[in-house]
């Protein structure tokens, strides 16, 4: 596949300006020289910038920053996955095999848990691994989603007539099913049966940046087969999910994916439209009272969607909304996680940190999980999905009434 | 005053190899351009290392020099060269029955010419045109002329030669019996005439060469041939591919460093014109239309500049066209031919052969002078290219230097670093603010023009946006003044521009205004702009602190 964008460049540089990463080190050249001006030179030899690529957090602020179109992060996505020097090693692949980790563990997720926690295994895996001892593990579920989906739930969808999918991703199945369950009850209230997709594999967005491209397009394909054979929308909580699967399987892994592309969508976005075309109606709480700050992810920014999250948190009665200047948390998937990384990941995350500080609400919302560890872990402030913060605030009576009564 | 062994005339790759054989066989040599080095012919061509291939056919004498002197320049000049390989390919439309004929004539030749499936072909270049029907390999490379012709002249300066560019010959000095015993020559850096004396003067000035002999009171009859290209931004091909056919218009593309270029046109153009080439919309359209028959994806690749040379061709007969023309060599005597002893011009050839029409001129200038040294450029590296040299890897606090290494191969380690000479000053082509410095200290840059033909600075997509006021600081800082570098700055911006005009669309336009809305409308450029326009240097020399 062909990916011309980067002549496009006219080295404005508002990119490198906008680079998180460059605005921390000196050692990054920023997106611009390692992307568009790299590539130039990469035709001629795939080794050239190959320092540099390493620096990448695939965060996309140079995608949304460019006046010029160029698909910055996506050239340097690909650079990173055909260069001749960027191997990953053990430490790549546990991190990258979400899917494999969460199976394994979620059956001993009460014992595994405390000893992730454990100064002496943060120790070991910082040794051994390299991944940084002072990053907390996020804790394993009981009981994966799908487990509980079809043990609890799979019967009670079948009853409603309008059907949408549900691609949980690894996060809400393997560490916070709750929040699948939350969406469940939302759109189960405004008259929505949820099914999940047969066949569900990890998006491979970890497995892209870790340099794995092989595994990464096996699981695409798998994830493609299974949302090709999806009758209705489908829907999801994660970001960077998201905008995997609709933006990274075509422009990094060179997949076709414009078959299924404008079928997958955020909940929030869903609910947002629907509620906007009068389709459905929401009824809130009265007694819910939340001082709220939103972070808009980068994943987030670079789909265009944080609307949406806004629009149904502005719905809420009790809820006062500070919006946050749209900043990088640091974190980058597992980047923040390799021993080599954590300072930069720190140092990248504080112009957020200082933010949330200074708001001090009572809940961060945003749609990345992963933002959520970063926040949780280095200020302590409780982060959550706003389909979380939705589900809580909303009078599910209510909602459920109101929907039901419609023609 | 002092007497030189040798006076030679003209710039190019020809003068600059000519300074190289004299200095490199004890002569003591002057060498003289009027503008900068490559600012003719050499400095406006692909940049092909031909194989001798295109000729093989209608000119096995040119073809058989060709591939002698490309595997020479592999071994001397390997630092200016990159071995690419090359493709004959036979398009539906071309007639494959030529190709056994071309196969053969190139073995003829001595050229190691292969016929492989069109299969094969894709494989090795998959930008190829898919359509093909037949496919020749060929040893053909690319090379930088610039370069090439810099480090000549920097090989002969370590000889003890003596190189002046802007210096201008206005007339030939003669002693009572007609013998020409040197030149008067403007400096454009003193604005002086200054008159220098030697026992053989050599002119080697392309095609301005027949207003030199004409100055001198002979006549060469020179045949100016325009040939346009056209540069793209970036690399589509990794091999130079050709059209298997007669030669014709627009069928050579090669690739060359970061871009590929494609020509050439073959217009007649009256000698006038040679000072001031514009390239029409016809021969850009032409350019592009055949462009992409050999390969397809130049279509949406975007266009960086188009420019022209004119090809110094010695007339021999009224080819309207240009083409059947030798490309062989003329070593003219003017002693024996017109009767003017200690004159001797060299021309016609190629870029390719230069080495050997520098030994020609040599050969000629060492009888003369009863020299008896052998000729050893064959088997002399040029300085960067002695010995194996280990490519370095770049690193986050030396990007650029890989790119370094492969423009000045192990002179490299003369680039200095530190934090403020490892910073890069053009960023597309990633130029280190140390190498701009080594071009301007050692290999004589005078202005912004000329330390883009020794760094490839400001040949970029940019076109100089971003790295043109870089290197007018560093200018200024070398010569201490300001007002010049802004001057320079604004002439080199014209420069540029004039490249950029006649494939203003796309990115390109948008590009464009870019830079104009930085440096006309941000920075007052235009306060700056000299009227008439020649380019001038405005470097004498680094000013101590």
């Amino acid at each position: 596949m062909k990916d011309h964008t980067f002549q496009d460049c006219v080295k404005c540089t508002v990119c490198t300006a906008y680079c998180p990463m460059a605005a921390v080190t000196p050692f990054y050249i920023g997106p611009k020289q390692a992307g568009p001006d790299g590539e130039r030179y990469r035709l001629k030899d795939k080794s050239f910038y190959d320092y540099a690529l390493k620096y990448c957090l695939n965060c996309k602020r140079c995608e949304v920053a460019c006046p010029s179109g160029v698909r910055i992060g996506d050239i340097i996505a690909k650079a990173k996955l055909d260069s001749p020097s960027f191997k990953p090693g053990l430490r790549e692949w546990v991190l990258a095999n979400t899917d494999l980790m969460g199976s394994l563990a979620v059956p001993f997720s009460r014992a595994l848990n405390p000893i992730l926690g454990l100064d002496v295994s943060k120790k070991m895996m910082d040794g051994i691994l390299g991944i940084d001892h002072r990053r907390q593990f996020p804790a394993y579920a009981k009981e994966t989603f799908e487990h509980w989906y079809r043990r609890k739930a799979a019967k009670a969808q079948k009853r409603f007539s309008k059907q949408v999918y549900y691609y949980h991703g690894c996060y809400a199945n393997y560490n916070n099913p709750a929040l699948a369950q939350d969406l469940l009850k939302i759109l189960n209230a405004c008259g929505y049966g949820v099914q999940l997709l047969k066949g569900e594999k990890c998006c491979g967005v970890a497995l892209i940046s870790n340099g794995l491209g092989a595994q990464a397009r096996r699981q695409a394909k798998a994830n493609l087969a299974a949302l090709r054979k999806a009758d209705g929308p489908v829907l999801t909580t994660s970001s960077t999910c998201t905008m995997t699967l609709r933006d990274e399987y075509a422009h990094v892994l060179g997949l076709d994916n414009a078959n299924v592309r404008d079928n997958i969508t955020l909940a929030l976005k869903f609910l947002s439209e629907k509620v906007d075309s009068g389709e459905i109606r929401l009824a809130f709480r009265s007694d819910y009272q939340k001082h709220i700050a939103y972070h808009t992810s980068c994943h987030m920014e670079r789909l265009g969607w944080w609307i949406y999250s806004l629009n149904l948190l502005r719905m809420i009665p009790g809820v006062r909304l500070d919006v946050l200047e749209s900043v990088c948390c640091g974190i980058s998937g597992t980047f923040g996680f390799k021993k080599e990384n954590y300072e930069l990941s720190q140092e990248i995350g504080r112009k957020l940190f200082d933010q949330i500080r200074d708001a001090q609400p009572e809940i961060v919302a945003t749609g990345c999980e992963t933002c959520k560890w970063q926040i949780e872990m280095s200020i302590g402030f409780e982060v959550q999905n706003p389909v979380s913060i939705l589900a809580e605030a909303l009078d599910i009576e209510e909602t459920t009434r109101l929907n039901a009564a419609r023609p | 005053m002092k007497e030189y062994d040798v006076i030679i005339v003209g710039g190019g790759i020809t003068g600059a190899g000519c300074a190289r054989d004299c200095a490199l066989r004890g002569l003591s040599v002057l060498l003289l351009e009027r503008f900068d080095l490559t600012n003719g012919a050499t400095g406006r061509n692909h940049g092909l290392l031909h194989s001798g291939s295109r000729y093989a056919v209608t000119d096995a004498e040119a073809a058989a020099e060709c591939i002698r002197e490309n595997r020479t320049l592999r071994r001397i000049a390997a630092h200016c060269v990159e071995p690419t390989e090359g493709l004959f390919i036979t398009l539906p439309e071309d007639d494959l029955a030529y190709q056994d004929k071309f196969v053969a004539s190139c073995h003829a030749a001595g050229i190691n010419a292969e016929a492989i499936d069109p299969k094969e072909a894709i494989a090795m270049e998959p930008a190829v045109n898919p359509a093909l029907i037949g496919a020749v390999k060929v040893p053909d490379g690319a090379v930088d002329p610039f370069r090439l012709t810099v480090y000549n002249a920097y090989d002969a300066r370590l000889h003890g030669a003596e190189v002046l560019t802007y210096h201008e010959v206005t007339a030939f000095l003669k002693d009572e019996s007609g013998r020409v015993i040197g030149v008067r020559a403007h400096c454009k850096d003193e604005n002086t005439d200054k008159e220098f004396h030697a026992r053989v003067t050599v002119i080697a000035g392309g095609i301005w060469g027949t207003l030199l002999t004409q100055m001198a009171g002979a006549k060469v009859n020179m045949f100016p041939a325009k040939g346009a290209l056209l540069i793209f931004g970036h690399r589509v091909n990794n091999v130079v591919i050709n059209r298997c056919r007669k030669p014709a218009d627009a069928d050579i593309l090669v690739p060359g460093d970061t871009i590929c270029l494609i020509g050439t046109t073959s217009t007649r153009i009256p000698i006038e014109e040679c000072d001031n080439l514009r390239v029409t919309p016809e021969e850009v359209d032409l350019l592009f239309r055949e462009g992409c028959k050999l390969a397809p994806s130049l279509a949406d690749t975007r266009i960086l500049r188009a420019y022209a040379g004119v090809r110094p061709l010695v007339a021999s007969d009224n080819d309207p066209s240009g083409r059947s023309i030798s490309r062989g060599i003329v070593c003219l005597d003017h002693e024996s031919r017109d009767g003017i002893p200690g004159l001797i011009t060299i021309t016609g050839g190629k870029l390719m052969t230069y080495r050997l029409m520098a030994e020609m001129a040599t050969d000629l200038v060492c009888r003369k002078l009863g020299n008896s040294k052998r000729c050893t450029t064959a088997t002399t590296p040029l300085p960067g290219s002695e010995g194996e040299i280990e490519r370095p890897e770049d690193a986050h606090d030396r990007s650029g230097y890989k790119a370094a290494w492969g423009r000045h191969g192990s002179n490299v380690s003369k680039i200095s670093s530190g934090s403020l000479s490892n910073a890069l000053a053009c960023e597309c082509e990633e130029v280190s603010v140390g190498e701009v410095n080594y071009a301007i200290d050692t290999l004589g840059a005078k202005n912004i023009v000329n330390i883009r033909r020794r760094t490839r600075l400001g040949m970029g997509t940019c076109q100089g946006e971003v790295c043109a006021c870089r290197a007018a600081g560093l200018i200024a800082q070398a010569n201490g003044c300001a007002l010049q570098a802004k001057e320079d700055l604004a002439a080199f911006l014209q420069e540029r521009w004039k490249g950029i005009f006649p494939i203003t669309w796309g990115t390109s336009v948008r590009e464009a205004q870019f830079t104009s809305y930085i440096y006309q409308g941000l920075c007052g450029i235009d306060a700056y702009s000299r009227e008439s326009k020649p380019e001038r240097p405005v470097l004498k020399g680094r000013k101590k602190a």
